[in-house]
């Protein structure tokens, strides 16, 4: 008697286990399957911005040399380790004419929000396809994503 | 002889199960119902309700596991150096074991009590106790290490300790065993205790904020055993209560000789009033070394301090202090219940439950209803203190928690139990068998002002048959029991590490939106850290070599160091540049006699490495951090001494090409 009621209560017990985890898996997958229907299809993701808090970046047509320099601060402690400047691929892509191959908002939105952007940005999965190392998110402030877009810039030679 | 003893206590409880009424289950199988397993289910991926946290016994750390699942969440190194994490072995961490006797590498850690704010566990903090060579540590619930250590004078086997006060104003630690003073010659015969030993107990003071340790003051007491201790609350507040053995102050087979009188005592200690004559400059200052260690989440680095002095207060001189309450019989626990009011000593060899009222208590000083004094101190006539008992209880009442709906539970060692019993009329309700020799209890917050009843926990120091043997010694083990019924029922087993004593359990909400997720790296202020590649540097300083690494998923900088000469002390400055979660490196060496470093992100660790003989020593990360984990390694190149290789180091060249054959 007391038999049954332990199976039955493990087979209760594993029936919920299964739905749930088919629930969870379902749902997640739907979340991807959408994602990637925003990425590609949904006029409201924009490949060009990427995903995160930044959605438009004002830069002016010179350099701020200040704020290069605060970038070039952050370059050092926190990417000069697998970024170099010049367009050698190290464990990340050298950085030499990345702000002409990305918006100043997709490249700020990728470094503060960089796992999303992993797990959802076409051009970023291209990236990683390549390097194969996650870049890792390295908790950028808001300002120093800024100030290192205009080291980048001072890189490709803004004036 | 230990063995003989477990083995004798073993086959008493258990012929004393066999032997018992048709009301207790004839074996494990039919203690467990039915739905145990979903009450203490936790599904993949989701957390726990409750932490619990428990002291590691003989292996001197502290275990974290989760709640109801018994999951092992985490082992805390405090007390024993830990390799896993390069505790006691990395130069940063070694100063934290250092004491007056020097380096201590392994304790004994019984006790667990969490930080309260107005008598409620406030989840900032943990202390524990080292019970050999008597410390006190300070364990931080931001990140989860030992913030904090400090030695205590005067005192040996630091087992009536760390209890706190409602607020956290003090750490409490009574000695064990009664020694002569630290500032006399202890060279006497060990047959003069009567004359020569004393009891200290010690004040820790707590800084609100910082959290930061210090010994306010120690009053001497008459030579006997302090065990254990508890605070009181509400309109105890302001006392605390110990119970103390050994009354017969005897200094040899105290299995015998310390079990010769009927009571013991519960002592009470005003300690306001102690407050009140430190400030009135009646405290002594008697010279006392005793060391104080710090660890610094800025520097990533501990300090060790000597201390020279402490103040100390005499209970005998200052009469008003403290006071003897007779308690049957060699009394362990002494737990007090969530209203303040009453308080619990649990007369091990007692065949009952006394049950203290602090009412009463207050009544009868005032009423001076003595029965003459002990060593100076006032003795409280048992019956003047005493509310009730508890008859026949179980045998062995050990330790007592409380479920703050009016009913006690206490663990009895000799009958395998757990019996919950209520405090104003003194009947037991229930009970339920442990597997085996419970010592230990814990409710979430059940020496505290608000227990979160949900689950009492058994600690049990036997657990013979339970688990698959794993030779001599078998696992050690904690049982969980669902209280939230009429009956307790057993829900789950589950093993701890060393030998698990004193624990403490508190909603996980309380605690883990506070976690450290990884130390900033602009804010690392150790000096040997290098922020940033561009700045690492091999720094040659006689025999001495510096070696400001970084690293990063998934290398080393520099990963290729030559001109190290035999006998060189190379210290290895690794910084972790990660600033994201869950992302340590590791660091190993060939050859080192030391350990290996796990350094978290923003974090800088140093190994010392002493150069043996010639030749190339790989090193490698240890901790799996990315695809190319396996890639994250490197050589240092170590020649004679006398050679002219120069200094050189560098990552990602081939300097100078040697292996061309052009």
């Amino acid at each position: 008697m007391k038999k049954t009621f332990v199976y039955v209560a493990f087979s209760v017990a594993l029936l919920a286990a299964a739905c749930g985890g088919n629930n969870q898996s379902a749902s997640k997958d739907n979340t991807a399957a959408s994602d990637e229907k925003k990425a590609s299809e949904n006029p409201s993701y924009d490949p060009k911005r990427g995903e995160g808090k930044f959605t438009h970046v004002d830069v002016a047509a010179t350099l701020d040399p200040k704020m290069a320099d605060e970038g070039e601060k952050v370059y050092q402690l926190k990417c000069s380790s697998c970024h170099k400047t010049t367009d050698e691929k190290l464990v990340g892509p050298g950085w030499k004419a990345v702000t002409s191959r990305h918006t100043a908002e997709w490249i700020m939105n990728f470094v503060t929000n960089t796992d999303e952007m992993l797990n959802k940005d076409p051009k970023a999965q291209a990236q990683l396809e390549i390097c194969l190392v996650r870049m890792p998110n390295q908790n950028l402030s808001d300002d120093d994503a800024r100030h290192v877009y205009e080291f980048m810039r001072k890189n490709d030679g803004v004036k | 002889m230990i063995t003989t003893t477990k083995q004798l206590l073993a086959i008493s409880s258990a012929a004393l199960l066999l032997s018992a009424s048709a009301c207790k289950p004839k074996n494990a199988a039919t203690a467990v119902s039915s739905d145990a397993a979903s009450k203490a289910y936790v599904a993949p991926g989701k957390y726990d309700e409750f932490y619990n946290f428990v002291s590691g016994g003989f292996s001197g750390q502290l275990s974290v596991y989760g709640l109801p699942s018994g999951r092992l969440l985490r082992v805390i190194p405090v007390f024993s150096v830990d390799p896993e994490k390069g505790w006691g072995y990395s130069e940063e961490t070694k100063p934290m074991l250092n004491t007056t006797h020097g380096n201590v590498p392994w304790d004994d850690l019984h006790h667990v009590e969490l930080s309260q704010t107005n008598g409620e566990i406030d989840g900032r903090w943990v202390f524990v106790n080292a019970n050999n060579t008597p410390r006190v540590a300070r364990v931080d619930l931001k990140t989860f290490r030992t913030a904090e250590i400090i030695e205590l004078p005067n005192s040996a086997g630091n087992h009536s300790s760390p209890f706190i006060t409602e607020n956290t104003e003090y750490v409490i630690a009574g000695t064990r065993f009664s020694v002569p003073p630290d500032d006399v010659n202890g060279d006497v015969p060990i047959n003069t205790y009567k004359k020569n030993f004393k009891g200290y107990i010690s004040f820790i003071g707590v800084d609100k904020t910082s959290g930061k340790m210090d010994i306010a003051f120690q009053i001497e007491c008459p030579a006997i055993n302090f065990d254990l201790s508890h605070t009181g609350k509400g309109p105890s507040s302001g006392w605390f209560f110990f119970s103390c053995y050994n009354t017969e102050q005897a200094n040899t087979l105290l299995e015998v000789n310390a079990s010769q009188r009927d009571k013991d005592f519960i002592m009470a200690v005003n300690w306001k009033k102690a407050e009140e004559y430190l400030k009135a400059g009646k405290g002594k200052k008697i010279p006392a070394k005793y060391v104080h260690n710090t660890y610094d989440d800025k520097t990533h680095s501990s300090i060790s301090e000597m201390k020279n002095e402490v103040t100390v207060l005499s209970a005998k001189d200052l009469k008003d202090i403290c006071y003897f309450i007779p308690c049957p019989k060699s009394p362990h626990g002494c737990d007090v219940d969530p209203t303040g009011e009453y308080i619990v000593g649990s007369g091990k060899l007692a065949a009952l439950i006394p049950v203290f009222s602090f009412s009463k208590i207050q009544s009868a000083i005032a009423g001076k209803q003595f029965d003459g004094e002990y060593d100076g101190i006032p003795v409280i006539k048992y019956d003047a203190a005493l509310y009730g008992e508890v008859q026949k209880p179980g045998l062995g009442p050990l330790h007592t928690e409380f479920d703050g709906k009016g009913n006690a539970i206490t663990s009895m060692f000799v009958s395998s139990e757990l019996v919950k019993w209520n405090i104003k009329d003194l009947k037991v309700i229930d009970r339920v068998p442990t597997y085996y020799s419970v010592g230990h209890l814990c409710i979430p917050g059940g020496d505290t002002k608000k227990p979160n009843a949900k689950y009492v926990i058994a600690y049990n120091k036997i657990t013979k048959d339970r688990y698959l043997p794993t030779g001599p010694e078998l696992a050690q083990s904690a049982q969980l029991y669902d209280i939230t019924g009429d009956k307790m029922q057993l829900i789950l087993d589950y093993p701890t590490i060393g030998e698990p004593h004193y624990a403490q359990a508190v909603s996980a909400d309380l605690i883990k939106g506070n976690s450290v997720k990884f130390f900033k790296i602009e804010e690392n202020a150790n000096p040997y850290a290098t922020k940033g590649e561009g700045n690492t540097k091999v720094v040659r300083e006689g025999n001495k070599v510096h070696i400001y690494m970084t690293c990063i998923r998934s290398h080393f900088t520099p990963d290729n160091i030559e001109g190290i000469k035999v006998g060189d002390e190379v210290y290895f400055h690794v910084t972790n540049l990660e600033q994201d979660w869950d992302i340590p490196h590791g660091f190993a060496i060939k050859g080192a006699n030391n350990a290996e470093l796990l350094i978290m992100p923003g974090e800088t660790q140093t190994l010392k490495w002493v150069a043996e003989k010639s030749g190339i020593w790989p090193f490698y990360c240890t901790d799996f951090c990315s695809a190319l984990h396996q890639e994250m390694q490197g050589y240092l190149r170590v020649s004679p001494v006398g050679s002219n290789v120069p200094l050189t180091y560098s990552t990602g060249k081939n300097l100078p090409p040697a292996d061309s054959t052009k």
